[in-house]
């Protein structure tokens, strides 16, 4: 891939990234969140078309309509949402990517190629269980044999130990380390760095949509890749110094607690551990870590959107756990959740039905069971100008809106209230520049007025600026906490990294799990 | 061949545009009648002559256009009940079942419940009856759906079949008529039972039902709490349960309002037009409802609308079947016509057809889709 840039919106996912993997090796692609990983690798699978640059297959130049192009091709990825029909079986999934196959479906031969290929590299299932009787290891397993048996040559895995037990990672680690010694160019996508070490014959470290470096296992260590993947200029914290919030605001009483809480993820496994925080009046509170330790559940349980499994939540000392989320917003709770236009807002709707989302039970806005319309249009004005929404009209659908006028309109009503307490996570995430300053302006008014801020993000930027401390989430546990001013931005991106204190000075051998499995 | 199509995609416009919204279908309509006509004219007709004939015998006379709103009445009511629940996404495609159960519970009322009773208290009895055994049909489905996530669609649609037949093993069996010579049927209703006409014609006071709850829906989509919940909960399960909505509660109440407005209709039918229960007593008005709310575009008054503008052409079709002696196959064709292009030409006010530039050298080797 030459000089490949990709644009979403005003957001340039990769810029000018030249990146190479050769048959026989596995080469893993690490970085932070939104480094582009995926990005890169959706558009080498023919997801995405790129903006710039071009592809090569084996020195040949392709472009790719499709991922059936792709396939063609011999280049097959493997998501982390499994693209299989449950209902199914393993044949008949497979048999559905395999259109040359015929009009008559041969399920039996392809039975028999299944039993080949599984038995082969280790990919072992049963081609007659329909897939909603699998596990997630035994499914992914299907993903790689359906790629294998429709010719793909290169695959390409994004983060697909995310999901597996440690057993289970183990046997497909094995897998990839099979295929590349028969020749096939294996990619895959981690933030596990001891994973990424005992595996990799490579790795490209991703920074900002641009490649950092490449290197191997055998010239680096994860202290250094850690540093690859988060280090930056410092210089970039003084060119701001008005953003400085650790000013002054004396910490008030605890607001939001937080003990042993526990919690389940949507695929049914543990995903918060046993977390415990506190967090003051006019205090924030960050909460730093890669996607998918934890984080989402975190926020959801407290706000009451998702059950807990242990633990307790107390917000102004009132035991709210499991008490539901419309017990949680009328104790004072502002959340902006992750996906505002999933769970936040509703895009079809215009702005004043979403401008009423928390309130339209209660007076003013509601009279009875009906809704006063004067009383809702006041009050749409009221968030639209209070913070500077850009918006046609209070009868334009939200998802005719900028990504940062959604979240302006979003922010505006869940802090209408004067919340004590904030759970925010990733509120800039997809927003403009100016959109993003409007709202951190927003938190930060918050903060002086006194509000307990809980802000999971996934910019350390943004939570060095805007927080009091932060608090590191690995595998749903908080595994450190350090204040944010004049963190030690290594030692962030080594808690990150699941490393903590203890092992951080010297990676010894002792600590990289049992999985060397080479060729 | 796949290629020249597969370079041409729908894509969703970012919001209909206003004017599109009048625009279209008038067009959709027009373009309709020429098809239509081509057909007629092929039939050995003029169109427009067959054309003037059907807008004379649904609307030009007094009669006709009774005859137009007799129609229109169980059209409204069962399009503003499966409306209700549609704005909700809760699919319900039991008008049909909640339409003769109402006429079902109704004849009861009629026959056996208060047979003696003076037409104050027996119409109102029945009315509640009507409303009452729809409701149950449609909570049914709707508790199956509220409490084990069962498909609404499927259940829905299975009990019309529970509801059909069990019309129909009523008026062949228990509930028969020994007087009528093996014909199919419950004994006429006391004269008490009988709608009130509204002028001297076959019109009766379903009509003002149907537009009474037009009326009240319009105000309860547009201004109330539970409307707006409806809404919320029908675009977006996650933003419902966000800001605290009871769902399941609401699917229950919503799946009850629905079913009783079609059960509505099956009691004016029963009550205000044969007074008896009888085999077939729908021509299909729960399904032709689906139509109804989606063209209407689950607005109360576009549903009155368009409910009446399907009466006319069934009306106008059976006229000229009658009066030009077109093959009985021309009415519902025509219907048929009018719909396609309705419904096809909903999707451009939404949708616009895109074309992708012309696709690489790599797609050459194979179709493209």
């Amino acid at each position: 891939m030459r000089s490949v840039s990709k644009h979403f919106g005003p957001t340039v996912a990769n810029d000018a990234v030249d990146f190479a993997a050769s048959w026989g090796e596995v080469h893993a692609l690490i970085g932070e969140n939104g480094a582009g990983k995926s990005t890169l690798m959706s558009i080498l699978a023919g997801l995405y078309r790129p903006d710039a640059g071009t592809l090569g297959v084996a020195g040949e130049p392709v472009r790719f309509r499709s991922p059936r192009d792709a396939i063609r091709h011999g280049v097959g990825m493997v998501y982390q949402h499994f693209m299989l029909v449950e209902p199914f079986t393993v044949a008949e999934n497979v048999l559905l990517g395999a259109r040359d196959r015929g009009v008559v479906l041969d399920t039996r031969s392809v039975e028999a190629d299944l039993s080949r290929l599984g038995e082969r590299y280790g990919l072992a299932v049963d081609p007659r269980a329909p897939v909603w009787h699998l596990g997630v290891g035994e499914r992914q397993r299907v993903e790689v044999l359906r790629l294998l048996l429709l010719g793909a040559r290169i695959l390409v895995f994004d983060e697909p130990t995310a999901v597996l037990t440690p057993q289970e990672a183990r046997s497909l680690i094995a897998t990839l380390r099979a295929l590349a010694a028969e020749g096939f160019c294996v990619v895959f996508i981690s933030h596990k760095l001891d994973e990424v070490l005992a595996v990799a014959d490579r790795i490209t470290v991703m920074r900002r949509g641009r490649v950092a470096a490449t290197t191997t296992p055998a010239e680096t260590d994860r202290r250094a890749l850690a540093r690859m993947m988060v280090g930056r200029e410092l210089a970039a914290f003084v060119e701001h110094p008005a953003e400085e919030p650790h000013e002054t605001v004396p910490a008030g009483n605890v607001a939001l607690r937080v003990r042993g809480l526990r919690a389940r993820g949507d695929n049914g496994l543990e995903a918060l551990a046993g977390v415990d925080l506190e967090v003051r009046a006019g205090e924030t509170l960050g909460i730093a870590g890669v996607a998918g330790n934890g984080q989402r559940e975190l926020a959801e349980t407290i706000v009451g959107l998702r059950p807990t499994a242990g633990g307790s939540v107390h917000i102004g000392g009132r035991d709210l756990t499991d008490k539901g989320c419309s017990a949680v917003a009328r104790t004072g709770v502002a959340h902006i959740p992750e996906d505002r236009l999933a769970t936040g807002l509703v895009g079809s709707l215009d702005v004043s039905e979403n401008a009423i989302l928390r309130d339209y039970r209660r007076p003013p806005l509601a009279r009875g069971p009906f809704l006063v319309g004067r009383a809702v249009a006041a009050f749409t004005d009221r968030l639209i100008h209070g913070h500077d929404v850009k918006t046609p009209s209070r009868w334009a659908k939200v998802r005719t809106l900028s990504g940062g006028n959604q979240q302006k309109l979003l922010l505006a009503r869940e802090l209408a209230g004067d919340p004590a307490v904030i759970v925010a996570v990733h509120p800039t995430r997809g927003v403009d520049i100016g959109a993003t300053e409007a709202i951190h302006g927003s938190l930060r008014a918050q903060r002086c007025r006194g509000a307990a801020t809980l802000l999971i993000g996934e910019d350390l930027d943004e939570l060095l600026a805007l927080c009091d401390r932060i608090a590191v989430l690995y595998e749903g546990r908080v595994v450190g906490e350090l204040p944010a001013r004049g963190a030690d931005l290594e030692r962030l991106g080594l808690l990150m990294a699941g490393i903590q204190e203890a092992t951080a000075s010297g990676a010894t051998a002792a600590d990289r799990p049992p999985v060397v499995l080479r060729g | 061949m796949a290629d020249v199509l597969g370079r041409w995609r729908l894509e969703r416009l970012p919001s209909p545009s206003r004017l599109g919204a009048v625009l279209v279908p008038a067009a959709s309509i027009l373009l309709a009648l020429v098809a239509g006509g081509l057909i007629v004219a092929l039939a050995g007709q003029n169109p427009l002559a067959v054309y003037g004939a059907m807008l004379a015998g649904a609307l030009g006379s007094r009669n006709g256009l009774a005859e137009t709103l007799v129609k229109t009445t169980p059209l409204l009511l069962t399009g503003l009940g499966v409306a209700v629940a549609f704005r909700m996404r809760l699919w319900n495609i039991g008008g049909e079942g909640q339409f003769y159960l109402g006429a079902i519970v109704a004849t009861w009322i009629a026959l056996f419940g208060l047979p003696d009773a003076g037409g104050w208290a027996l119409v109102p009895a029945m009315i509640a009856a009507g409303l009452l055994g729809g409701a149950l049909w449609g909570l049914i489905p709707g508790a199956l759906r509220a409490y084990l996530g069962a498909n609404e669609t499927i259940v829905t649609l299975m009990l019309n079949y529970v509801a059909i037949l069990l019309a129909d093993w009523l008026v062949h069996g228990p509930w028969k008529d020994p007087q009528a010579f093996g014909f199919p049927g419950t004994p006429r209703f006391s004269s008490a039972a009988a709608l009130p006409a509204l002028a001297p014609t076959r019109v009766h006071l379903g009509l003002l039902f149907g537009v009474t709850a037009a009326a009240v829906l319009w105000v309860l989509f547009r201004r109330t709490r539970w409307g707006y919940e409806i809404g919320v909960m029908g675009e977006s399960d996650r933003a419902a349960r966000y800001a605290g909505m009871p769902t399941r509660r609401t699917i229950l109440l919503v799946m009850a309002l629905s079913g009783a407005l079609c059960g509505l209709a099956g009691m004016s039918e029963v009550a205000g037009i044969g007074q008896q229960l009888q085999r077939n007593l729908s021509p299909g008005y729960g399904y032709t409802a689906i139509i109804v709310a989606w063209v209407g575009r689950l607005h109360p008054g576009g549903i009155v609308v368009v409910a009446f503008v399907l009466a006319a052409l069934l009306v106008g079709g059976d006229q000229i079947q009658m009066s030009m002696g077109l093959p009985a196959a021309i009415a519902p064709m025509l219907q048929g016509i009018v719909l396609f292009f309705l419904l096809g030409g909903e999707l451009l006010t939404r949708y616009r057809l895109v074309r992708h530039p012309a696709p690489s050298d790599a797609a050459a080797t194979g179709a493209g889709t």
